[in-house]
């Protein structure tokens, strides 16, 4: 008969100090471990996705918006130029999204992994933070896959075009970081994916100069792009991929706009886990 | 006696190669509780799916109500309240309104079932939930809302899947009361369960199933006459010493059992026995006399415990 | 000999045409709807209707001011005009889908709802049509409020354009249908994401937002395979008042859809709880 040896003792085998000060890369590296099980899923699904917009919008669209504006161009260029870095800061947004509200509810709710997670010395703030670490690296994989098919589309014309990597991964942690502070406080969750995917995901998706530009909507929708993070990446992203024009004070207020997101999100999220956690 | 009720002959059902349940027997009579007692994967659960007209057997014959269940799906349900292992109670309906649209499903009427729901929310003790979600009960109300709807068509055979497994004891002994009053009025049981003491209040005859077969059947005190004898002492020699205890205490009564955890020795006078022990000069850390038990009745069988 | 009112009930449908799979309670099963639906948030169910409506609005307005018009044949319309219809059909497709999807998964593996209604005298066609009826009320509900919008705003041309709303019911119907036959042989949420896996592309290429003609030939044609593609031409072409022999062709692609989707349904219940 094989018992499981207890003589050890925790405080020779646990080294707390060492889980205190990485204890969050413990939880992220568990989260990405287990996001490898649908990896391929996941890549066939971040390639797939830019293709199909990009040929169906871009292209399909775009062919008849190009002839119908002229040589003007949408924003001074041809539309799937236009088009290409909205969708990737979408697509960031999106990915992050998906990795911190889920594994959020799922800790807290449907496995409770959080509460046996918290039981060893990690702590409500790592776990939070590790989450969104991982959120974070899906983010990243996502969008340099995105920007791959761009550039096989022929939708850069900038030299620093890359730079929209980063500032598309920054909009999709601030608005994660968020998302998971408020999935974190959830109770109901069935009505909060309805709330979120219809009246949060799809108005930022479709009112935030996305497919055209934000100026091009009556005035009283224009509020939605303005507080909305997708606005902020993809006007930086315009920028940064065909030279779209922004004054030094609006990209000031496009970075102020999303690091406070960012902050505020990261901070929120950490007290909400570490409250719960010990409620 | 009258016709059975319900009467199986060579009842067998395959899934692939796997054979659940093995060529059965049995009848059961109008007005009696009647078991199926048996360790989880006996077979019970898939006997009792064949008789609520929700699983095709292989081969075999049964009859309820003198019909085929195979034919006459919907009109043998329309005879039986059915209570499933594991509660699927409808989670978007409160309490009431799950019993009512659970008569609806039967074809009956509005205001029939208007009336009968006040009726089963005091059977079930539940009046005070009412209005409340199915998912703020706690176990031992579900189980019993589940049985009150089993009821909400006048069944005339109620069947009670492993009714009281995963409550607490308070909660089993709140509903073994209803179905006692149930029992009363003369309603039909047929129930499974895996616990002896469950089989031996409730039951008035039962089969012990194992792998498929019955083992035995009869009514737990004609079961326990037959199979084992009135008492039973209980030894505990510590987890590594019971076996080498067994070989030695073998001859001192009419059978021994070795577990790993304790020793089982079957006879007639449990004191007198024990007081022999203690003069032989061996010392066991606890021990205890009881009454024997259909658990004895299964492990006799079958050489194994009910619950493992 | 006293007979209890079940079995009186249940013995009357003796001898009838699919006495053992279906029992006539399909308005037993609708009851049950009304009564889940009274205690659901009122949130979720204006956002089945805000959704079309949202795309109306972006890429009616903002597209539309890029694009003013689009040719179809020798007309020229509105672009508003030309994705209104679009946006019904998807609307009644993504409806249904999700009803017939996510929902039913829910019940048949979660909860096990139908577990319970198969335990009763009903058999699996009352459970697959209550189920998709359902689906339809609701269906048909938002198809007349999404009418109530567009067609105010000028964007339904023809008076035919009222039988857009029936049309509706039938396009959901058959993804419906469709639709929970497949999730009755899926075995975990993440076998359901296949559906959303073929809904983006069929969203995107079934010329919502543009004619299919701009596509080279072979795409075309896949394009013409596909549901979606039939469901937005019958809703345009009754909108747009372009009545013709095609338009009977795509109800028809609807119909089949609809007779294959409750076979396997029925089928896969049958042995799912029969077995």
């Amino acid at each position: 008969m094989s018992l499981t040896q207890i003589r050890q003792g925790s405080l020779v085998l646990v080294d707390a100090a060492r889980v205190q000060s990485r204890g969050a890369f413990y939880v992220a590296q568990s989260r990405i471990r287990q996001m490898m099980t649908w990896i391929w899923l996941i890549l066939g699904i971040a390639i797939a996705n830019p293709i199909l917009y990009l040929i169906s919008v871009g292209i399909g669209l775009g062919g008849l918006i190009d002839k119908s504006v002229g040589p003007a161009g949408v924003d001074g260029v041809k539309y799937l130029t236009f088009l290409a870095p909205a969708l990737l800061a979408q697509a960031a947004i999106q990915g992050t999204m998906d990795e911190t509200v889920f594994p959020t509810i799922e800790g807290f709710k449907w496995h409770k992994t959080f509460y046996s997670m918290n039981a060893t010395p990690l702590s409500g703030a790592q776990i939070s933070y590790g989450v969104f670490l991982t959120a974070l690296f899906r983010a990243f994989y996502t969008v340099v896959l995105y920007f791959g098919v761009m550039w096989a589309f022929g939708a850069l014309e900038s030299p620093r075009a890359w730079l929209a990597i980063p500032t598309a991964v920054f909009a999709g942690a601030s608005f994660g970081a968020l998302m998971q502070a408020l999935a974190a406080r959830l109770e109901d969750e069935n009505i909060f994916f309805v709330v979120l995917g219809r009246f949060v995901m799809m108005p930022l998706f479709m009112f935030s100069g996305t497919f055209f530009p934000l100026t091009s909507m009556p005035f009283f929708l224009q509020w939605i792009g303005w507080i909305s993070p997708l606005w902020h990446a993809t006007e930086l992203g315009r920028n940064l991929t065909y030279g779209h024009p922004i004054s030094p004070t609006m990209m000031w207020v496009h970075f102020v706009f999303l690091g406070v997101m960012l902050v505020v999100g990261l901070y929120f999220s950490a007290r909400i886990f570490t409250k719960r956690l010990a409620k | 006696m009258s016709n059975p009720l319900i009467s199986a002959r060579g009842l067998t059902k395959k899934f692939g190669d796997f054979t659940a349940v093995n060529g059965i027997d049995f009848d059961v009579y109008k007005g009696e509780s009647f078991g199926f007692l048996g360790p989880n994967g006996a077979g019970k659960s898939t006997a009792m799916r064949i008789i609520g007209a929700t699983s095709q057997r292989t081969s075999g014959t049964i009859s309820i109500l003198g019909k085929d269940p195979e034919l006459h799906g919907p009109q043998i349900r329309a005879h039986l309240g059915v209570v499933p292992q594991q509660d699927n109670l409808d989670m978007q309906l409160s309490v009431a309104e799950n019993l009512y649209i659970y008569g609806r499903y039967f074809g009956l009427s509005r205001k029939f079932v208007k009336g009968k729901v006040n009726e089963l929310l005091a059977f079930a003790q539940l009046e005070e939930k009412r209005d409340a979600k199915v998912e703020t009960l706690s176990g031992g109300m579900k189980r019993r809302l589940t049985i009150a709807r089993a009821l909400v068509s006048e069944p005339e055979i109620l069947m009670l899947d492993e009714p009281t497994t995963g409550l607490d004891p308070q909660a089993r002994h709140i509903l073994w009361d209803r179905l006692f009053r149930l029992k009363e009025q003369g309603v039909t049981l047929l129930i499974t369960t895996h616990f002896m003491d469950e089989a031996e209040q409730l039951c008035d005859r039962l089969i012990v199933m194992d792998k498929g077969s019955i083992m035995a059947e009869g009514s737990p005190a004609s079961l326990i006459k037959n199979y084992a004898t009135k008492e039973v002492l209980e030894l505990r020699f510590g987890s590594d010493r019971n076996q080498e205890m067994g070989a030695k205490l073998r001859t001192m009564c009419e059978r021994i059992e070795e577990l790993p955890d304790r020793v089982l020795m079957y006879t007639e006078d449990g004191e007198a026995l024990l007081e022999k022990i203690y003069s032989a000069d061996l010392h066991p850390k606890t021990s205890l006399v009881r009454r024997s038990s259909l658990e004895d009745v299964f492990l006799r069988l079958t050489g194994r415990t009910l619950i493992e | 000999m006293f007979i209890p009112m079940a079995v009186a009930i249940a013995e009357k449908r003796v001898g009838k045409l699919g006495e053992r799979v279906y029992s006539g309670r399909v308005p037993q099963l609708l009851e049950r709807g009304f009564i889940a639906f009274k205690s659901s948030t009122y949130m979720i169910v204006i956002s089945g209707f805000v959704e079309p409506v949202l795309y109306l609005l972006s890429f009616g307005y903002g597209i539309g001011k890029l694009l003013p018009t689009i040719t179809v044949g020798s007309e020229t319309i509105k672009y508003a005009a030309f994705i209104a219809p679009a946006l019904l059909a998807t609307s009644a497709m993504n409806g249904a889908i999700y009803d017939s999807t996510m929902n039913v998964f829910f019940k048949l593996n979660h909860d096990r709802i139908y577990h319970g209604m198969l335990a009763t005298s009903m058999g699996p066609l009352d459970v697959a049509l209550g189920e998709i009826g359902w689906a339809l009320l609701r269906g048909f509900s938002y198809a007349c409020a999404f009418m109530a919008v567009i067609a105010p705003l000028g964007l339904v041309e023809s008076v035919w354009g009222l039988l857009a709303i029936p049309a509706a019911v039938l396009i959901a119907f058959g993804f419906a249908s469709c639709g929970m036959a497949v999730t009755s042989y899926m075995k975990s949420f993440q076998q359901l994401e296949i559906i959303n896996m073929f809904l983006l592309p069929m969203f995107l290429f079934s010329g919502s937002f543009y004619p299919i003609t701009v596509f080279p030939q072979w795409l075309q044609f896949t394009v013409n395979l596909m549901p979606l593609t039939h469901a937005i031409n019958l809703v345009r072409g009754l909108c747009l008042g372009h009545i013709n022999m095609a338009l009977l062709s795509h109800a028809l692609y609807f119909v089949v859809m609809i007779i294959i989707g409750l076979i396997f349904t029925t089928k896969r219940l049958n042995a799912l709880f029969m077995k």
